[in-house]
């Protein structure tokens, strides 16, 4: 253990540190009455660190003997990771304070499962990886049942925790095959078993096993049955945190262990990764036609865009990797916006998750209401936003590296998953005025996240803000 | 003026923005600056316009006033126009202010209104212009956006079922076309539209699980851009969405989508689907021939029976666009020249008539044809405008209508004598269902008492029919003011489309030697 391999890990050496000293620091304080500071600093501290990472990073590095790779794909999404939770931190402030919900840990523990994201897209080796993912998923059981005296809330943190359990056992289960059948923990070594003619068959089970694992990080169906209910139960900016970084990390992870590890075997993943995005996409669009309540429309909603992702992902290719990347950028810039606009539903004071509520909302807060329309379009891929560019490049990726049907699939579904997203549009701008709607305003923290993250969706598409050829180099580094 | 037509483009979206930005308050003097800034911004961009008819230059057949500019992944923003879009452009730009001037009496969400249909013009407009596959595309999608929302806000009772089915109908038809065009990006590894033209693509026959692809890739890419243009046109089949999406939009919504948005998929097919994959458009244009015919017979019909007046116009474009898809897949000088020359003067004339239903149903409020009878006695004016419409609707010699139908029937008589002959059936129907609705709304006495205080036309609503009266006219005396513009390059056009089929059947013949 040198400095260098330390030096390596300074942001997640940094984060961890923080996160420990603080949470000593708030008990034996004031406890709660720290946690808006906390919030703030915390996300302070994530983008000092997101920038820190942009700015010094260079080169493919490996440190533990390879069990951790630091390289411009995990930069990628670390950066991703960082700056979308701390832009959830922040939309969150104000809505747990009000609703009495802020505890100095929320902040600490999102801060920990940001560590472990951390660790998991830059993980080099099996037992990097599983630690990787249970630090995050352990902070995020916490977070998801974090309104204690909520039935759904306290509901919602245990399905999570006995299916993550569940899913994590799966995921032991493949690793421990692949080490019986390849000998190394390590991805390098791996590869290199795969590489002396064909992959075994105990290897492939365990490959099998490692993807079901990670497909429920992910929510690709059929591992997805948790996603719409911890959706709902847990406190809306928890659900936010949900939908963007750990979705990140886990697309993140899937590409470092298919191609890291079994890169010399894209055949034998390829068609697994592509019925998962088939049967994601679809369900995603179908499931949500008949929901109400917006949070769980946004679960199906993000099992259909996991889908997307994953079609990018199945192709096997160095475009494949850069589509995802891309996809995942543009996919967490729409969620944060959207959320922002969904932590600011409120009647009287009261959240409101109904979406018969919108009903003539564009009458109320037109700028409000066209960003919401902006991410609708985008949501569902219709150009010019940018979310049709995110499809436009999965859709290439798949269809260049042999996938023609999956890409027309995909396209089928998004015609349906349409249907929601105009269903949405169809209350705020069609609706009639007899019904009772929102409460006008909102808090300007997050009006303005709703509106910077709809002027990215339109302005973005001169020219992504240089996110596309990050991402190119970011995928060039991953695959070989 | 090396910008021109981004100029042109981007004059309505930069007013849309100024609306959106600067206009507060719902009050009369606001709606009153939305109206204004809307028909300022409009007209401009007609002036502006006239500078490219101006400089256009039609023995050229390549593109003029060509801009390229690099984007996202190898893809470009390149602009430009030839002698098959240049007059697409001009209709639209034509047609715009008349929109805005038509929706004078407007209440409703005013500023919104103006908003939506600037930046429906910008995307209409960028269609036309696009030289670059997936700038086309997203110009082609965008314009469902506001679309959707002219029909769903200012729609009639029946509004969101109409627009949710003509969204999700056309944006089913365009994925697919999506697809191809990314099968198209990969196998000429360009996406821009003048590269394209000169590539070949496949068409030796492969099978997908068992089922031979008869053409190969140009088959599934011609298909694929079929399904959307097809649906855009609309054809028979799949041309249910319009009547729903007419009736319940607003009048000006209904001429922007007859007099421009229909244009989009006969458009398409000259630009793409007749170049680019020529051995599929022979293979299918058999099926299309009779597509068109039975289009314009059984819609024809189906008009005949319409108590609606939009229904029944609605119905009369679905047959137009069907001589429009019969001249296109003739493939020979007339039927392209004539299909082009169609969809110019039935912008004119069906833009008219929808005008014609907007004056009577801001005065009664019903577009039920019953409800109507002698309007000729207490609105003159009115009368003799709608007469000449409609006659120029049957396609009476002397107007636009006539010279567009008499070449594609002319054009395809070469070709398939059958479907001549039954598509000119279909020119007595049009007759019979425009005349009828005329004698029954128009003439005879004025018996029924809501009619007795109806009022002529006033001069803003003369002013608006005035420019279309004129165009009618002067295509339909002279129709060499459009011939001239898109003869060379439909010539250049369909002799690229000849020499790739002799050479497709020379090649196939080697093959089998």
């Amino acid at each position: 253990m040198t400095s260098a391999d330390l030096n390596l890990i300074l942001p997640e050496i940094i984060l961890s540190l923080y996160a420990m000293g603080m949470l000593l620091v708030a008990v034996y304080t004031t406890k709660d009455a720290l946690a808006s500071t906390l919030v703030f600093l915390t996300a302070g501290l994530m983008v000092t660190l997101g920038a820190w990472i942009t700015v010094h990073g260079s080169g493919t590095n490996v440190a533990f003997n390879g069990m951790l790779i630091e390289d411009g794909f995990a930069r990628f999404a670390k950066v991703t990771i960082l700056f979308s939770a701390a832009a959830v931190l922040v939309m969150s402030e104000n809505y747990m304070k009000q609703r009495d919900l802020l505890r100095f840990e929320y902040p600490l523990l999102v801060a920990l499962a940001a560590v472990g994201m951390m660790v998991m897209v830059s993980a080099g080796d099996l037992m990097t990886l599983y630690m990787g993912l249970e630090l995050q998923s352990l902070a995020l059981y916490v977070v998801a049942s974090l309104r204690r005296d909520s039935v759904k809330s306290t509901e919602a943190g245990l399905k999570y925790f006995v299916l993550g359990a569940l899913s994590s056992g799966l995921l032991l289960y493949g690793a421990s095959l692949v080490y019986g059948y390849a000998g190394t923990t390590l991805f390098s070594g791996i590869i290199e078993t795969a590489q002396h003619g064909d992959v075994s068959l105990g290897l492939l089970f365990g490959l099998v096993f490692l993807i079901a694992g990670m497909a429920f990080k992910v929510s690709a169906v059929p591992f997805h049955m948790w996603t719409p209910d911890v959706y709902e139960g847990a406190p809306t900016p928890v659900t936010a945190f949900f939908a963007t970084a750990p979705k990140v990390a886990a697309m993140g992870l899937f590409a470092r262990v298919l191609h890291d590890a079994f890169g010399n075997a894209v055949s034998d993943w390829s068609q697994i990764v592509a019925l998962l995005s088939v049967c994601s996409m679809f369900l995603g669009a179908v499931a949500a036609i008949g929901q109400t309540n917006i949070k769980r429309l946004m679960a199906f909603s993000s099992i259909a865009h996991m889908g997307y992702a994953l079609m990018g992902l199945a192709a096997g290719t160095v475009l494949g990797v850069q589509a995802m990347l891309i996809y995942m950028a543009i996919y967490v810039t729409m969620n944060v916006g959207t959320f922002a606009f969904i932590l600011m539903m409120e009647r009287d004071g009261q959240p409101v998750t109904d979406i018969r509520a919108l009903n003539m909302y564009s009458k109320k807060e037109p700028g409000k209401a066209l960003a919401v329309l902006v991410l609708m379009f985008s949501l569902a891929g219709v150009p010019p936003m940018l979310g049709f560019f995110g499809k436009f490049y999965v859709l290439r990726a798949a269809y260049e590296g042999g996938l023609a049907w999956l890409a027309v699939a995909g396209v089928v579904a998004s015609v349906i998953g349409a249907y929601y997203y105009l269903r949405i549009v169809f209350y705020m701008y069609f609706g009639d005025e007899s019904e009772e709607g929102l409460d006008a305003g909102g808090s300007p923290i997050l009006s303005g996240f709703l509106l910077v993250s709809a002027a990215i969706m339109v302005l973005g598409i001169a020219n992504m803000f240089g996110v596309e050829a990050a991402a190119a180099s970011a995928a060039a580094t991953l695959v070989n | 003026m090396e910008n021109l037509l981004s100029i042109v483009t981007f004059i309505p979206a930069l007013a849309a923005l100024i609306l959106l930005v600067f206009l507060r308050g719902d009050d009369e003097d606001a709606n009153r600056n939305a109206k204004w800034v809307a028909m300022f911004a409009t007209s401009a961009t007609f002036l502006v316009s006239l500078f490219i008819l101006a400089g256009f230059d039609p023995q050229d057949t390549g593109f003029q006033f060509v801009e390229e500019r690099d984007w996202l992944l190898g893809l470009q923003y390149k602009m430009g126009v030839d002698g098959i879009s240049v007059l697409f452009v001009m209709l639209t730009t034509f047609m715009m202010p008349l929109v805005i001037a038509a929706s004078w009496n407007v209440t409703l969400r005013v500023k919104e209104y103006m908003i939506a249909f600037l930046l429906l013009e910008t995307l209409m407009l960028g269609v036309f212009m696009a030289l670059d596959l997936v700038l086309f595309y997203l110009f082609f999608e965008a314009g469902l956006i506001p679309m959707f929302l002219i029909i769903g806000i200012w729609g009639g009772a029946n509004r969101i079922y109409a627009s949710f089915k003509f969204f999700l109908y056309t944006f089913l038809g365009s994925v697919l076309m999506l697809v191809a065009m990314v099968g198209m990006f990969a196998d000429a590894g360009t996406t821009d539209i003048e590269a394209l033209l000169r590539h070949e693509f496949t068409f030796s026959d492969f099978s997908i699980l068992g089922v031979q692809i008869v053409g190969g890739m140009q088959t599934l890419l011609f298909l694929a851009f079929f399904a959307s243009f097809a649906v855009k046109m609309p054809m028979w089949p799949v041309h249910t969405w319009l009547p729903d999406a007419h009736v319940q939009a607003p009048t000006a919504g209904s001429v922007v989508l007859a007099a421009i948005l229909l244009k989009l998929g006969g458009y398409g097919f000259i630009r793409f689907s007749l170049p680019m994959f020529p051995v599929a458009a022979e293979i299918w244009s058999p099926m299309i021939l009779w597509m068109s015919a039975i289009a314009i017979v059984y819609t024809s019909l189906v008009a005949l029976v319409q108590e609606d007046m939009k229904k029944l116009i609605a119905y009369s474009s679905v047959a137009h666009m069907g001589f429009v898809t019969m001249g296109i897949f003739a493939a020979n000088q007339q039927g392209v020249d004539g299909a082009i020359f169609q969809m110019i003067s039935h912008g004119f004339i069906s833009g008219a008539l929808f005008l014609c239903v907007g004056v009577i149903y801001d005065r009664m409020h019903t577009r039920d044809i019953d409800a109507y009878g002698g309007l000729v006695n207490r609105m003159p004016a009115y009368a003799l405008i709608f007469m000449l419409f409609t006659m120029a609707n049957v396609g009476l010699p002397g107007t636009s209508g006539f010279v567009g139908e008499f070449l594609t029937l002319m054009a395809v008589f070469q070709v398939n004598t059958w479907v001549a002959a039954v598509a000119t059936t279909g020119v007595i129907f049009s007759a019979a269902y425009a005349l009828w609705l005329y004698r029954r709304v128009v003439m005879g006495d004025l018996i029924k008492e809501s009619l007795k205080s109806i009022t002529d036309m006033t001069p803003r609503e003369r002013w608006i029919f005035a420019p279309l009266v004129a165009m009618t006219l002067l295509l339909g005396v002279y129709p060499a003011l459009v011939l001239d513009v898109t003869g060379p390059s439909v010539a250049a056009l369909v002799a690229n489309y000849d020499t790739a089929l002799a050479a497709a059947e020379a090649a196939s013949q080697l093959a089998s030697n």
